[in-house]
């Protein structure tokens, strides 16, 4: 992680290479229009988003419910089920299941649940190595950086650069960029990985609680690769992954890569259910502050999320900041609403990171109101102390003016006379407006000196 | 029809020309006008930055001058949904849900409520549309490109009745300009960079003029323009729809 700078330094410092800037925002905007002709294509396309919310409405009001439910299952299928309440008890699992089988290698497969647990960390200074077999993750892990996006993880990457780290890592031939070039040392490489891997983890992206099986959606197989070939399957899961029944499946299943990427389905929608002869099953159900959430009533509706970064790749301040400034496992809207529950004072700054436009609950396939609850954690941030005095005090001052007329109209008439005869007072470097802006105009009158003079009061 | 007047304060202070539009396209339409000589501010900076909690004399003011109209009129679209979403009172909640219920955006009254069918306007320019985010994922001035719902725009209705005017098109029709209230000072390189790539979106299409039912998009997107020297105007749609008296 790049230490606890905030948001807005980490963005400004992204912004000051503006093409980089451009091409990152083209990239995401193309995704954005893909997912739109996608959505366009959909019959009730609007009608799916509705009754997807509504099922993750009654999962999130049952969930005690469909979680006993799921783990009955599981059990019945034959998977060894856990519990984990955070990330150091769900990391000390996958340690257990591991070191009892002697195992020293593992192949991951994108889960960004193991990302905000740092699953990585914990085995390797364990000594149990780990490689992510999403060829996105896999890059990140390469250059030992986090994601920044949670479906394309290096999206803010040139190809060029990938070319430089395959050549400092793989060994390929320096100037190499060609992305299909790339991608079959990638898939050489891993292919030995997935062939020589004893255990071998997997995100969830549904969990069934009707059947006891759960689906993992991936674009390049390498979930299944890995899950076929191990003789210990592990999957971690938030709590929140719950369906009830497998019908719902053709709802969630229709949006989920059509919101993502603009795509009618993911190439692989892979269903797990039982152990093959031989074969270990485990499975994690892991809380990591989603019980908190649950409890927060304004906050609740963002444990619907499916996780397929509509929010961020419509979201013009993300497009424009890059994932890494969002110093959170998941970047973008949604990290900016889920983060603040797990740790309000290091991400205070996130739900600012906004202008409010609401362009992400639009996009939503489970229609989570992001720029509502944006609006809401600003509100909880200030409230519980993590607002910097500063601004404290200035919001005061504000309320004060704007509470009385009369001291009102001597500020806008004195603001006024500054721009007009000492505009030096307000265009200068402790200005943030006037660095790349300028002031506006100041009228002579304000509209209600103008009123008072030119219309005759009844 | 008694019409309250609404100018926000940042309106009032530096854009009297789009006010004074405001209040002469009304009476134009028929309405009786009048400002209540003792407003000030919605709430919105302080409620956005967090501190929705320190606005209840703004909203007590707001009560006290806007009580008693039929309709509350604003050239604004933010601060309007501001009202409409959090204008609350301790004294008296009917108060301030009444106000919420008859507190309208200059376009959409004219749309909605007035329903104008033709307006005596002569604009003879190229115009590119701003739709404030606050207009129209707030309070829906416009179809969103987000939806899956047919097209319909509100500002657009009413730009097609201007005589001589020219409604040039955008690639990211409804892309947020970075203004984002206190957000264009916090998040100053990401608010600058966004106004300009809106701006560059107008320019591209041949924008004369950008305009807006929100202002504060503009002030934004104002300053980079004349930071830039640019030829390129912003103007409040006020302006232009009451813009018959103009000499050609």
């Amino acid at each position: 992680m790049k230490g606890t700078q905030d948001h807005a330094t980490l963005a400004e410092v992204f912004n000051r290479d503006e093409d980089r800037v451009d091409w990152h925002d083209g990239a995401l905007w193309w995704i954005r229009q893909k997912r739109d002709r996608s959505a366009n294509l959909t019959p009730q396309w609007e009608e799916l988003r509705e009754a997807a919310s509504a099922i993750k409405s009654n999962v999130i009001s049952n969930l005690h419910d469909y979680l006993l439910q799921f783990e009955d299952n599981l059990k019945k299928n034959g998977v060894k089920v856990y519990w984990a309440a955070d990330a150091e008890e769900h990391n000390q699992i996958v340690y257990k299941i591991l070191s009892d089988k002697n195992i020293n290698q593992m192949v991951k497969s994108k889960s960004m649940l193991t990302e905000e647990c740092h699953l990585n960390e914990y085995l390797a200074d364990r000594g149990i190595d780990v490689i992510n077999s999403d060829l996105g993750e896999y890059i990140q892990q390469i250059d030992n950086e986090p994601p920044s996006h949670i479906v394309l993880p290096c999206i803010h990457k040139k190809k060029e650069e990938i070319g430089e780290l395959f050549h400092e890592h793989l060994g390929t031939e320096k100037g190499l960029s060609d992305p299909t070039l790339l991608t079959r040392v990638a898939r050489n490489h891993l292919r030995n990985v997935f062939m020589t891997r004893r255990a071998a983890l997997t995100g969830v992206n549904f969990a069934v609680a009707e059947t006891g099986e759960y689906v993992v959606c991936t674009n390049e197989g390498n979930a299944d690769m890995g899950a076929h070939l191990c003789e210990v399957q592990i999957a971690s899961m938030g709590l929140e992954k719950i369906i009830p029944e497998r019908k719902h499946l053709g709802v969630f299943l229709r949006l989920l890569a059509r919101s993502a990427i603009g795509q009618p389905i993911t190439i692989y929608s892979s269903h797990f259910r039982k152990p093959r002869p031989g074969q270990e099953m485990h499975l994690i159900l892991v809380d990591k502050g989603r019980s908190e959430l649950l409890a927060r009533p304004d906050f609740r509706d963002s444990l619907k999320c499916i996780k397929c970064g509509s929010c961020m790749n419509t979201c013009p301040v993300y497009r424009k900041s890059g994932g890494l400034s969002y110093h959170n496992t998941i970047s973008g809207p949604i990290g900016a609403i889920l983060a603040p529950n797990l740790d309000m004072k290091k991400h205070a700054d996130l739900p600012f990171a906004s202008t409010l436009c609401g362009s992400c609950s639009n996009v939503c396939p489970v229609k989570i109101p992001i720029h509502e609850q944006l609006y809401k954690w600003r509100q909880v941030i200030v409230k519980e102390g993590y607002s910097a005095s500063r601004k404290t005090f200035s919001m005061k001052a504000m309320a004060l003016t704007l509470s009385s007329p009369e001291i009102y109209n001597t500020a806008g008439k004195t603001g006024r006379w500054i721009l007009n005869h000492a505009p030096f007072a307000i265009n200068n470097k402790f200005n943030p407006w006037y660095k790349q802006r300028d002031m506006p105009d100041s009228p002579e009158q304000s509209f209600g000196e103008w009123y008072s003079k030119n219309v005759k009061k009844s | 029809m008694k019409i309250g007047l609404f100018i926000p304060c940042y309106v009032n202070q530096l854009y009297p020309n789009a006010a004074i539009a405001t209040l002469e396209l009304l009476q134009k339409l028929g309405a009786e006008v009048s400002y209540p000589s003792k407003q000030t501010c919605c709430g919105q900076p302080m409620a956005n930055s967090g501190y929705e909690h320190l606005t209840q004399s703004c909203n007590d003011l707001f009560i006290e001058n806007f009580s008693g109209f039929d309709y509350v009129v604003a050239p604004s679209a933010s601060c309007v949904l501001h009202i409409k979403d959090h204008l609350h009172s301790h004294a008296d909640e009917n108060a301030a849900s009444e106000i919420r219920g008859k507190i309208y955006e200059l376009v959409e009254f004219l749309t909605d409520i007035l329903k104008i069918d033709t307006l005596d306007a002569y604009f003879p320019h190229k115009v590119g549309i701003h739709q404030s985010c606050h207009g129209l994922r707030g309070l829906h001035l416009a179809q969103m490109s987000e939806l899956v719902a047919p097209d319909f725009s509100k500002p657009k209705q009413l730009l097609n009745m201007v005589k001589g005017l020219e409604i040039t098109e955008l690639d990211r029709v409804d892309e947020c300009c970075g203004f984002g209230g206190l957000f264009c000072i916090a998040e100053e390189a990401v608010s600058v960079k966004m106004g300009k790539d809106r701006i560059t979106d107008h320019t591209n299409h041949g924008a004369e003029y950008i305009t807006s039912p929100d202002l504060s998009c503009l002030m934004h997107m104002e300053g980079i323009l004349q930071r830039n020297n640019s030829k390129v105007k912003i103007i409040h749609i006020a302006e232009i729809l009451n813009s018959s008296s103009i000499k050609v």
